[in-house]
């Protein structure tokens, strides 16, 4: 029950089919990590989870605490306790970041229910503190102009203030200096705990030296093709993802 | 992603109901000479108030629909099947436990007397074609304030009213300026005296409550020397089955120095057609200032100009259309430069929501033999659905070689990964959309009085609610 459960699942965008039956448990309280070449559907994956319109699920299951999530809306499935860090997250112009997460945790709230400014605000200092976030990023429009890691800083303070049971990172360190790199996985790991349960996904391995996974599963063509222990993550940096690439099995090129 | 069912219905709840009428005085349905006497009768108007409708309504016959450039829409209007004035007296009463219960309860459920006791100076409200509520302040009215409806104004203070009433906006200056001339009634009259500067805004409020009427307001307002002055304005009717007229007058003068500042909410019901002729002369270091919100009306053709006629001069319009189904918001601004060193401001949003269109007209006039003149204008276009419209129509003429001129434009959509984005954040496709529109519109609306910020918010959520299923 308690676990992100995905099994057999398959994904089509238009015509081409990007997940050929992919399954993965990850239960609360673990880290699994995914790894995969470019165009293996990783980001793809991600964003089934959450819900993309684009995609269309043709088979397979997903359960969130033993719930099929499938058939949810995208904010149905953020309110039960999914989250998804964007590998490009969207700017929304006019909008500050203050008045944008203060919607988001309000959406979280029983109905009637209004949120206590003070409070909201001195959590919201607290983990902008420890992703050291000027305070002046509250009145900033939402990834408005923002760099590459301030985006990225930014969605996981959003991780930090919305604490899902679930979290998918998606590519979280693209875009990272070593200095950023350290600041994002220390705001990661602080969220580490029994009752959540997070997916990494990531080209390299260099992310998985800070936030250390208990699982390593490695993606390729649609498909988990292996898993083990943390050590896979090393292997795979000395070795590439050369030998898993089945050539000639599948026609098409997948998109990630 | 569009509902069947309107998104103003929703929206429009606020202002969607109406009592049984209780008129005493009624014109008639259709305008001819005797209409225009029927009203000069009973309002007991001066004579040369009489010759005046009765030369308006011969040019407003000779005036042909401005069709060969606006909407063909106008085309549905049709005169002869509306009410030109409907009443149940003609003096307004200066406490709100006389107003009769029906008109104040209708208030009442619109938060008028509410407001005035929260932060207004004075409040007018018109029902229909003639105030029944007038009341200023004391402490406003003892600083030589005059807060009157047009009626009053043009017979109490000839001297004033007559020296300005028509000379910012002529006649002749399109059809419907000519017919308002023609069958004018309630509105505004306000004077500040010099110096004096008005803390707390003034308010008009005008309710349509009958179906087949017109309703057609004159308001003048003068701000003597170095004065300063906020006048805010708020319209609703409930949504009847046919078309209904507005068709409004406004001439604001601000004399040297002086601060003049025009606010409108404009939510009238889905079948009203809003055409209105705004303008105001700016004299020697002198402002004014329109702020112009659209959210209501089938059609809505209204263009705030400023002439800057003194040194020195400013004109701004900041203004935000929403367009919706079945809506067309043909807005726009008119800044006439007549003096050196005049500096004008146009900030216009728009956006649009299903089939609805957002049309903006500018008009900037800088000519050759004037110096450091400059204007800007901004305007940005937002568009909700594939169906929806915009179109941009500026009109810039700057002349002369010491002026400058500044014009930008841009048209976004609200993208679908975003609106994703934010339901990853857990709001629903309404609120996302409701968000990334109040962002779109946020750096006018803080602007704007604090009150009308957050009327506008509101409005622009329940407009999104309706907009996406």
């Amino acid at each position: 029950m308690n676990k992100l459960s995905i099994s057999n699942l398959r994904v089509v965008i238009g015509e081409q089919e990007i997940i050929r039956g992919l399954s993965l448990a990850v239960p609360k309280g673990e880290v699994h990590a995914i790894m995969g070449p470019n165009g293996s559907g990783k980001s793809t994956l991600a964003k089934v989870l959450a819900g993309h319109p684009d995609y269309k699920v043709t088979s397979g299951e997903v359960l969130m605490d033993g719930e099929d999530i499938l058939a949810l809306a995208p904010d149905e499935r953020a309110r039960k306790g999914l989250f998804l860090a964007f590998q490009y997250p969207s700017e929304i112009p006019g909008v500050t970041i203050a008045n944008f997460l203060r919607a988001a945790v309000q959406a979280r709230l029983p109905e009637g229910e209004e949120l206590e400014a003070t409070d909201y605000y001195a959590r919201l200092y607290e983990k902008m503190d420890l992703l050291e976030m000027d305070r002046s990023f509250t009145s900033r429009s939402v990834n408005e102009g923002f760099s590459g890691g301030e985006k990225k800083r930014n969605e996981i303070l959003q991780l930090a203030m919305l604490e899902p049971k679930y979290a998918v990172l998606d590519e979280t360190d693209s875009g990272l200096d070593i200095d950023a790199l350290k600041v994002v996985s220390h705001g990661v790991n602080s969220m580490r705990g029994p009752d959540r349960g997070i997916l990494v996904i990531t080209h390299y391995q260099r992310l998985l030296d800070y936030i250390v996974p208990d699982h390593v599963h490695v993606m390729v063509q649609g498909r988990i093709v292996r898993s083990g222990g943390k050590e896979l993550a090393l292997e795979l940096e000395e070795k590439g993802y050369e030998s898993y690439e089945v050539k000639g099995e599948v026609g098409e090129p997948a998109l990630a | 992603m569009v509902k069947e069912v309107s998104p103003l219905e929703i929206e429009r709840n606020v202002g969607n109901f109406a009592y049984p009428e209780t008129h005493t005085h009624d014109a008639g349905v259709g305008l001819t000479e005797k209409t225009i006497h029927y009203i000069s009768d009973i309002k007991d108007d001066p004579d040369w108030v009489r010759e005046f409708r009765l030369n308006a309504y011969k040019t407003f016959l000779s005036k042909p629909m401005p069709t060969h450039w606006a909407s063909r829409d106008l085309e549905a209007i049709v005169f002869d099947n509306i009410r030109y004035y409907l009443s149940a007296g003609t003096q307004p009463k200066r406490n709100w436990e006389d107003v009769p219960d029906d008109v104040k309860r209708t208030f009442e459920r619109l938060g008028i007397p509410e407001q005035e006791r929260k932060f207004l100076a004075g409040v007018e409200a018109q029902f229909d074609s003639e105030a029944v509520y007038s009341n200023i302040k004391k402490a406003v009215g003892e600083q030589g304030v005059i807060f009157v409806g047009s009626a009053e104004g043009l017979k109490n203070h000839p001297e004033i009213f007559r020296k300005w009433f028509g000379k910012v906006i002529p006649t002749g200056d399109n059809k419907f300026s000519a017919l308002n001339s023609a069958v004018f009634s309630g509105g505004s009259f306000i004077y500040v005296p010099p110096g004096v500067k008005v803390k707390h805004p003034l308010q008009a409020y005008f309710r349509i409550n009958a179906e087949n009427f017109g309703q057609f307001e004159r308001t003048l307002i003068i701000c003597d020397e170095g004065s300063e002055l906020t006048y805010m304005e708020g319209c609703t009717a409930p949504k009847f089955n046919t078309a209904t007229l507005h068709s409004a007058v406004v001439e604001l003068v601000a004399l040297k120095g002086a601060k003049l500042q025009y606010i409108t909410v404009q939510n009238w019901s889905a079948n009203v057609f809003n055409l209105v002729t705004k303008r105001g002369i700016a004299h020697e270091d002198a402002e004014v200032k329109w702020i112009d919100c659209n959210i209501g009306s089938r059609l809505t053709m209204k263009y705030p100009g400023v002439i800057m006629k003194g040194r020195r001069a400013r004109g701004e319009v900041l203004s935000i259309a929403l367009a919706g189904d079945g809506q067309h918001q043909d807005t726009g601004a008119k800044m006439v430069h007549a003096a050196d060193e005049t500096t004008s401001n146009i900030i216009s949003k728009s956006i649009s929501i299903g089939k609805g269109r957002a049309t903006y007209r500018g008009l900037v006039h800088i000519p050759k033999h004037l110096k450091n003149c400059k204007n800007n204008t901004e305007c940005d276009a937002l568009l909700i659905n594939a169906t929806s419209r915009t179109d941009t129509y500026p009109a810039i003429t700057v002349r002369g070689t010491g002026n400058s001129v500044q014009h930008e434009a841009s048209v976004s959509q609200v993208s679908a990964e975003q609106i994703f984005y934010m339901q990853q954040r857990g709001l629903t496709e309404a609120q996302a959309m409701s968000l990334s529109v109040n962002g779109f519109v946020n750096d006018l609306v803080r602007q704007f009085p604090m009150e009308y910020s957050v009327e506008l918010k509101r409005l622009i959520e329940l407009e999104m609610e309706g907009s996406v299923g």
